[in-house]
């Protein structure tokens, strides 16, 4: 078990013929991810080349979903469209299949779209989002695995380290710490750096919790909201698996919005110091510095007897 | 994106929301014709600056510093004190508790009707994360820093929160109304009000809409007297009109720059430049040089599909700055592999000149060749293989602490 994508879920991809998500739909593909076909309006019927095998492509979420029976898409649609893409896949999964897991990649959509995205998807319960703005969900298995979106996929194993993180490198840079210290990952997860998104940390945390093959957790935030605090308070009282953090964005100077749309320090509220200290209270052992994660995390497992 | 109180007003009166009758202006000249046009006897003078605590703000010559009066927004009772006021203000600097010691010169003012008022409001509209939907604040005590009424009296803050299924629905306009003590006419003009202003927000993608304060005047009725408007600028492709409500003058013009060229930078008063792939480990990057002794000198993501052109536009816009006294690049290659930003890098260093030490750790995707091109160069670049040891090598080489 991983966590809400098995290591053969069957994948479809929204904006297959376009050159993002064409890339990296081969790029999954060569990972081993059960890529079914995708989906781009106008171009039903056409099919696309993916490392030498050809994927059909359909016009509509509703007829690849009931074609396929595929367990997630990800969407790889330019941010004028985005918000409608994670709409129909939603309404799709909900009236074929009742369940369904959406990643949104997109970077930059606007938040006004998400706010009317995230409550169309949270009125069909069955439909979990990820995203956007992030590097999607990877769940690693023994020969090639899941991987839905942009992240290197050779750099991951198999294992029982449960990754969350708002931020795409710095969840690579976490990836390749487990590595380091010999520990593989069950589910990775980006949440995405935007204001308003899918997922949050909570209900990550609350996932692999649950899983069996999750030992520890490393959650990683950066600067703005209060996202990293709640779950943090959350974690204390509901979560038993040894949790590493880090939290980026200590040198940022307020008002100043760094790269992702959410990062930012407003009214004062949202800062790493306030974020780092939540971790803390909760018990949640924190890394000042990334590269020093893989040692915060094998002291961790020491402790609670898993090394 | 922000825009200046004259531009927002005009988005307001264009969506129906009441404000008073004003004229933007650029010189004197205009500003006196302004209160001529106006034929109000009492008019407000205002800077025009995209940072808040004008009134209270104080103006200085931009050259010989020295003081030249106090508040950046005046009231004025005759066409003497406009002359006077309006002069005082503009090509000075005015410094807020916004603005930074450094403050803001201000080239625009705004002339603006007097208004007898009989009550201060605060309205805000904005999206709130942690609900994931558009929020209303209001409260009675306006015209007071609202940071301070929420710490002091967070009873006197109401709140709404729009279900974006719905909309702004009628019962909560009269509720936040009824929640200021508004009742008859009064209550009837806020309960318009707030329905154009709500309708503003969504059509014109508004991250931030901040009216402090909001008025009720004697006759009953609901004025916006200050208008803060902020875009979200992920909405830029759909609102044509904002290219024209840009203030260029208001922005950093090396982060334009670099923006253009699909790069995120942020200048910061460090010497240390970063040249950093993904906006978390470019935080991260500057978190732990600080971590090690040293001082960032500057945010910057070049993205996660950055090619050579793009990495030596980051290092010009690094080198622009004459603080920096060294560079550390780190790049976690994914979709980027890393041979080809170790090109980049040695492209750069060679197009450029670079004569600052330069750190480069790279790992991910193709590290080995990447790491295999920097070594056989015959540039003076410092390998690194994490990020700790890459901060410790740029502090020690800048002569730093660590």
């Amino acid at each position: 078990m991983a966590i809400w994508i098995e290591e053969d879920a069957k994948v479809l991809v929204q904006g297959i013929t376009g050159k993002q998500g064409h890339f990296h739909a081969d790029k999954m593909v060569e990972y081993g991810t059960n890529i079914v076909g995708g989906c781009t309006p106008g171009k039903g019927g056409q099919t696309v080349e993916l490392q030498g095998k050809d994927y059909p492509v359909w016009d509509s979420m509703r007829e690849a979903i009931a074609a396929t029976d595929a367990d997630a898409t990800v969407i790889y649609v330019p941010p004028p469209f985005a918000g409608e893409a994670i709409m129909e896949a939603a309404e799709a999964f909900d009236a074929v299949k009742g369940e369904g897991v959406v990643v949104c990649i997109t970077e930059g959509i606007p938040t006004l779209d998400m706010v009317k995205a995230v409550s169309y998807v949270y009125n069909r319960p069955g439909v979990r989002l990820i995203g956007p703005n992030c590097p999607g969900i990877i769940t690693p298995g023994e020969n090639g695995g899941a991987k839905i979106g942009i992240m290197p996929g050779h750099i991951h194993a198999k294992g029982r380290i449960g990754i969350v993180s708002k931020s795409g490198t710095l969840t690579y840079e976490a990836v390749a710490q487990t590595m380091s210290i010999d520990e593989g990952q069950s589910t990775c997860i980006g949440i995405g750096g935007d204001p308003v998104n899918g997922t949050g940390f909570i209900e990550c945390l609350a996932a692999f919790e649950a899983d069996e093959q999750t030992e520890a957790i490393v959650m990683i935030g950066e600067i703005g909201g209060n996202a990293e605090q709640e779950a943090a308070a959350w974690a204390a009282e509901n979560v038993t698996k040894p949790i590493v953090g880090f939290v980026a964005g200590a040198t940022a100077p307020p008002g100043k919005r760094m790269g992702h749309a959410g990062a930012i320090i407003s009214g004062g509220k949202g800062t790493a110091e306030e974020k780092f200290a939540a971790f803390e209270a909760a018990g949640i052992a924190c890394a000042k510095d990334p590269s020093e994660l893989g040692a915060v995390l094998l002291e961790s497992l020491k402790k609670a007897g898993l090394r | 994106m922000n825009i200046h109180e004259y531009q927002g007003k005009a988005l307001l009166k264009e969506n129906g929301v009441p404000v008073l009758e004003g004229v933007h202006c650029t010189s004197v000249e205009q500003a006196l014709a302004a209160y001529d046009t106006l034929g109000s006897k009492v008019v407000a003078v205002k800077s025009q600056i995209h940072a808040g605590g004008r009134g209270k703000g104080t103006l200085y010559n931009p050259d010989t510093k020295e003081h030249v009066m106090d508040g950046g927004v005046k009231i004025a009772f005759s066409k003497d004190e406009v002359e006077k006021y309006s002069s005082h203000i503009l090509g000075n600097l005015l410094v807020t508790i916004q603005t930074g010691e450094e403050g803001k010169v201000v080239n625009n003012l705004y002339i603006e009707s007097g208004c007898e008022i009989e009550h201060e409001y605060y309205l805000a509209l904005l999206v709130d994360r942690d609900n994931k939907s558009v929020l209303i604040m209001a409260s009675t005590e306006g015209g007071m820093d609202i940071e301070d009424v929420a710490h002091n009296t967070p009873d006197l803050i109401h709140k709404i929160l729009v279900d974006p299924n719905s909309g702004l629905l009628g019962f909560q306009k009269r509720d936040l109304g009824m929640a200021l003590g508004l009742s008859g006419a009064a209550l009837k003009s806020f309960f318009k009000m707030l329905g154009k202003m709500y309708d503003m927000f969504v059509s014109n993608d508004c991250a931030m809409v901040e009216i402090n304060p909001l008025v009720k005047n004697k006759n009953d009725e609901i004025i916006a007297l200050d208008a803060k408007i902020s875009f979200d600028e992920n909405a830029e492709f759909r609102h044509k009109n904002w290219d024209v409500l840009r203030d260029l003058s208001e922005e950093e013009d090396v982060e334009i720059r670099a923006k253009e060229t699909g790069l995120s930078y942020v200048k910061l008063d460090g010497n240390i430049g970063c040249l950093v792939n993904g906006a978390g480990l470019a935080m991260a990057t500057m978190d732990v040089i600080k971590l090690y002794g040293g001082e960032p000198a500057n945010f910057l993501d070049v993205g996660g599909g950055a090619n050579e052109e793009q990495v030596k536009t980051a290092f010009s816009i690094i080198l622009e700055d004459p603080n920096v006294k060294g560079i550390l690049v780190n790049i976690f290659g994914g979709i980027m592999r890393c041979d080809i930003i170790a090109r980049g890098v040695i492209a750069a260093t060679e197009a450029l000149s670079l004569d600052v030490p330069l750190v480069v750790r790279l790992a991910g995707t193709n590290v080995d060749e990447g790491k295999a091109i920097l070594a056989s160069s015959t540039l003076n670049i410092h390998p690194a293989d994490d990020l700790a040891e890459g901060a410790k090598k740029i502090v020690s080489l800048i002569g730093g602490e660590a």
